[in-house]
């Protein structure tokens, strides 16, 4: 076992925050993420991530706290779709498009005032991508709370969500307002991505938002089972980025390689793992369009 | 505010802006919003690594738009395209930050490769933007009638022998090209903008396709020019004018065509 844990890996403080931190947005991102991917909203999800950013440079800029900057931020840009169109699937692309292209022009602006602002360099950076390692341990007990909140969402709307998200007819049929199930998912989304956005950076965000789910989508016959499976992959996909990024450190010392890589490079592989043909064969379930 | 170094910006601007007006009109039509986002941030890793290994950064970007673009293009066609997508987008960045951890570039450098700096561009880069976007707007005008087809009634399209995969290529390779030239100009993340804003307001001008095209380069180039213009005055990046003067131009467009709708007489139209 020696050459796999490099010395001090069940004892390090910065570890154990990174695997806590790291498994609670692994399970949100996962049970969010297969809404997302079957709702065909992935590039919402990314977007939120971006709008979140410039949220969290706005903050910095004005001294507020990060966490409101990137949740604030998160909730107005899933606001403003909402009002532009994403709910139709027609002008969906094209709402989450314009809102990224305002929301990147106000993060060049922050970002811009921060640097000018404040001599401490690793601003762009750091808000950029993030790291696992870098996370204040008293940001923990918000992040869980906070993930827990939009679980029990996501929980209580889950059957009316399904039913718009594979047919928006029948659910209209139904009695179910469509709009407002898919306001509320958006609210949710936005919520999730911003704790994921600040606590593991927007890249690691994404990834786990929309990789395990994709993944896990292929591999199951049914929606229940892709969660699970997704919670699974999403975790096991984390603590072993961590590990590997831990080890990288002994690897070469002067320049260790960011956990995102990793988690994000496992997360991709398994994507691409689950469209091998002999994996599809063996589930024998055709994607849907 | 038009001599010396300035002179660079407002040529680059204006060959950045009429390419972007172009190609980004496609790029709304067929809903390619996200493969748009996604080969600009992918190319900002190709910058990285060209800078690691010591390469001129143009082929990094180059390369790794052309890689993005086929790589999203082949995924896509037996997956769900927006996922493959923000897969594909993540995975470069990741290897971006990578590449940036192994380096020892410092932040300022990171910073222009994601928002550009185009009052920075120097004389010899003119040259090779010109070339690339030139390429862009003729390989747009060789296949406008397929282009069009396949992105407004893809069943006509199939019917007269049109291939949509091929053209999906076609498409973002000329994506990947127009990334190449713009990226280290006016960065990765205000590319998109411009690809997407104007394009999306001269739609809600005119229904004509040919009309709303020509209006989208106009868009295109008001808005760089004015964004230039005010950065020149206030030293603010050029990138938030970008971003605000196309979002404010998107609301005009979508108030006109609320406007035009309730007002318009029904002979008319």
């Amino acid at each position: 076992m020696g050459f796999l844990f490099e010395p001090g890996f069940f004892s390090s403080g910065p570890v154990h925050t990174a695997a806590a931190i790291g498994t609670v947005t692994a399970i949100v991102s996962a049970v969010v993420g297969v809404f997302t991917v079957v709702r065909s909203q992935s590039f919402a999800g990314h977007a939120l991530t971006d709008v979140a950013t410039a949220g969290g440079s706005g903050a910095f800029f004005l001294g507020l706290s990060p966490l409101v900057g990137f949740l604030g931020g998160g909730v107005i840009g899933a606001g403003a779709m909402d009002l532009i169109g994403v709910q139709r699937v027609r002008s969906r692309d094209l709402a989450t498009g314009v809102v990224l292209g305002a929301a990147t022009g106000l993060a060049a602006l922050f970002l811009y005032l921060d640097t000018t602002k404040s001599a401490t360099t690793g601003a762009t950076q750091q808000i950029l991508f993030g790291s696992l390692f870098t996370i204040d341990p008293s940001t923990v007990p918000v992040v869980v709370v906070l993930s827990l909140a939009t679980l029990v969402v996501i929980g209580v709307i889950h059957r009316p969500l399904l039913l718009t998200s594979v047919s928006a007819e029948l659910a209209s049929a139904r009695g179910i307002s469509v709009r407002t199930i898919g306001l509320l998912f958006m609210l949710a989304l936005a919520v999730a991505v911003g704790l994921s956005s600040v606590a593991i950076g927007s890249i690691l965000s994404t990834a786990l938002l929309i990789g395990p789910p994709a993944t896990a989508l292929r591999t199951t016959r049914t929606v229940r089972h892709a969660m699970l499976g997704a919670c699974a992959l999403g975790i096991a996909t984390t603590l072993l980025g961590i590990l590997l990024a831990y080890d990288s450190f002994y690897w070469d010392s002067s320049a260790p390689i960011p956990v995102s890589f990793f988690i994000v490079a496992l997360s991709f592989l398994s994507y691409l793992a689950s469209g091998l043909p002999i994996v599809r064969r063996r589930v024998g379930r055709r994607e849907a369009p | 505010m038009f001599s010396g170094f300035m002179a660079n910006a407002w040529e680059v601007a204006t060959i950045v802006a009429i390419t972007a007006g172009v190609v980004g009109f496609f790029v709304v039509l067929r809903g390619s919003a996200f493969p748009a986002h996604a080969i600009p941030n992918g190319a900002f890793a190709g910058a990285a690594g060209a800078n690691l290994i010591g390469i001129n950064p143009l082929i990094g970007l180059g390369v790794m738009s052309l890689i993005a673009a086929l790589g999203i293009g082949s995924l896509s066609r037996r997956g769900r395209p927006d996922a493959v997508t923000a897969l594909a987008l993540v995975m470069m960045l990741a290897l971006g930050a990578a590449f940036l951890s192994q380096s020892t570039e410092y932040e300022p450098q990171i910073f222009s490769l994601l928002f550009g700096e185009i009052l920075g561009v120097s004389s010899r880069e003119i040259l090779p933007v010109a070339l690339l976007g030139l390429a862009c707007v003729l390989g747009v005008a060789a296949l406008y009638r397929k282009l069009m087809l396949t992105s407004l009634v893809s069943e006509i399209a199939a019917a007269r022998g049109v291939r949509p995969y091929r053209m999906e290529m076609a498409f973002l390779v000329i994506l990947a090209c127009a990334t190449t030239m713009t990226v280290p100009v006016v960065g990765a993340l205000l590319i998109f903008t411009l690809m997407i804003g104007p394009p999306a307001a001269a739609r809600c001008f005119s229904d004509r396709p040919g009309l709303a095209l020509l209006g989208s380069v106009a868009i295109a180039l008001v808005t760089v020019w004015a964004a230039i213009a005010s950065a020149y005055e206030m030293n603010w990046p050029v990138g938030f004018f970008v971003g605000a003067f196309s979002a404010a131009w998107y609301g005009i467009g979508r108030g006109y065509s609320a406007w035009h709708r309730t007002h318009a007489s029904p002979l008319a139209r």
